[in-house]
């Protein structure tokens, strides 16, 4: 249990500090980031403290927004998928997931990709509204959420499968 | 009672998300609104701790561009005081009043934004430094932006490339006067409103600040005109704004206080009560 909550708070740092020293200032093609530090909601064990999962996750958004100057909008984000993550798990792993035996390291790759999607693209969309706040430009938000998850899809399945080996 | 505990305890979840939620969502209404991001920003002793360590390591990868840039704003300065005619002011001098209205403070950016829709800069002095909100912040080629938020030891800088930034500008040939806004997309551009129908423009004439508020000294150079059209009502001109700054590479700027903007301040409001 010890070893569990000194893995999640190592995560945690470093997720924030990647996210806000590198991946904000990648800016390809002028404007498009990834935001990886959504995967340590998306890996999150699943048997959790519903309470402390969405605390945790309001609090790693809020990390971003001090950061990034950014007001609130990564923590409305990160609050949003975190507390909507049951209901995508049940939807994309089905039976393996009510069983309560699921781990993510034994699952099938295609019902994890489209795992990752549906959560990236919501996260990405709230993000993105909530930051550019004019109805009339969204157009510039879905282009925006559509490339950037693209970026962050690639990088989130690239950091499964690395760092899913040494198990 | 016992309903209303029962179904608080039922949907405690939802309700703490509702809560949450909401928390961020006042945030970020705040951070939309012109000086209001009071709580959370990067002018703190965390966040500002590790980009300056960052930065510490980082600005020696710009060290030849910064002091080219520097060297040429020696240049200029230089070519100024040599050409001077002897102008020196060899009357009596009031002590009392000295007559420097501008002070400036040097300043390196810590972090820098440019592809957000409100872009927001860190600068490593602080009120320590006796630097304010609504101080003027320029670089040696010309605008950059205007101090929000102050730390001890930082403060943050609502950049010209910011949606919610408003800053008065005119043409240097012409006293036609606007506002200088951004339409959030690209970071060269900016945009000029309200200048009149009736005023004289050309491409390639060069923007200026205009001095009409407390906080920037007139003929800050702004950019050139890359183009302009009438806007809806067509009485007004919205003008494209090529920077001088490249707003993208920002490394040594100079914070700007102006020793008469609470006087100034106070006779406006006295003014509009």
């Amino acid at each position: 249990m010890n070893s569990l909550i000194f893995t999640h708070t190592f995560r945690f740092i470093i997720l924030a500090l990647l996210q806000v020293l590198v991946l904000s200032h990648i800016n390809f093609l002028g404007y498009i980031n990834p935001y990886l530090y959504i995967i340590f909601i998306l890996l999150y064990p699943l048997k959790n403290n519903r309470i402390v999962f969405i605390l945790l996750s309001f609090l790693l958004g809020l990390t971003i927004d001090m950061f990034l100057d950014s007001g609130g909008v990564h923590a409305a984000a990160s609050v949003t998928i975190a507390f909507i993550r049951p209901v995508v798990l049940k939807f994309t792993f089905g039976a393996v997931y009510d069983h309560q035996t699921m781990k993510f390291s034994n699952v099938e790759f295609g019902s994890k990709l489209t795992y990752i999607v549906i959560l990236t693209l919501i996260h990405h969309f709230i993000l993105f509204s909530l930051e550019i706040f004019n109805f009339y430009k969204i157009i510039l938000i879905l282009q925006n959420t559509l490339f950037s998850s693209i970026f962050t899809i690639i990088l989130c399945v690239l950091t499964t499968i690395i760092f899913s080996r040494r198990n | 009672m016992q309903q209303i505990i029962n179904f608080i305890i039922r949907n405690k979840s939802f309700l703490l998300y509702l809560l949450l939620f909401s928390i961020a969502f006042v945030f970020t209404i705040q951070s939309h609104s012109y000086h209001k991001s009071k709580f959370i920003n990067s002018a703190n002793f965390l966040s500002g701790g590790i980009y300056n360590s960052v930065n510490n390591v980082s600005e020696y990868i710009h060290l030849r561009t910064q002091n080219e840039l520097l060297q040429e704003e020696n240049n200029h300065l230089k070519s100024i005081l040599y050409n001077q005619k002897d102008t020196i002011n060899k009357t009596f001098t009031d002590t009392t009043y000295s007559g420097v209205s501008y002070n400036f403070t040097p300043a390196i950016v810590i972090k820098n934004s440019y592809s957000l829709n409100n872009n927001i800069l860190l600068l490593n002095k602080g009120k320590r430094d006796s630097i304010q909100q609504d101080f003027g912040v320029v670089s040696p080629k010309g605008l950059v932006g205007i101090v929000d938020n102050t730390s001890k030891k930082y403060a943050t800088v609502i950049s010209v490339l910011n949606t919610s930034s408003r800053i008065s500008a005119q043409l240097k040939k012409s006293n036609h006067f606007g506002s200088l806004v951004w339409n959030g997309k690209s970071p060269y551009l900016v945009q000029l409103t309200e200048i009149p129908k009736i005023a004289p423009l050309t491409a390639g004439d060069t923007i200026i600040t205009s001095g009409r508020s407390s906080i920037f000294p007139k003929n800050i150079p702004i950019g050139t005109i890359d183009s302009f059209n009438l806007d809806a009502s067509e009485n007004y001109y919205i003008i494209n704004v090529r920077l001088f700054n490249d707003m993208t590479s920002l490394e040594h700027v100079y914070i700007i206080e102006n020793k008469d903007a609470n006087e100034i301040n106070a006779l406006i409001n006295n003014i509009n009560e």
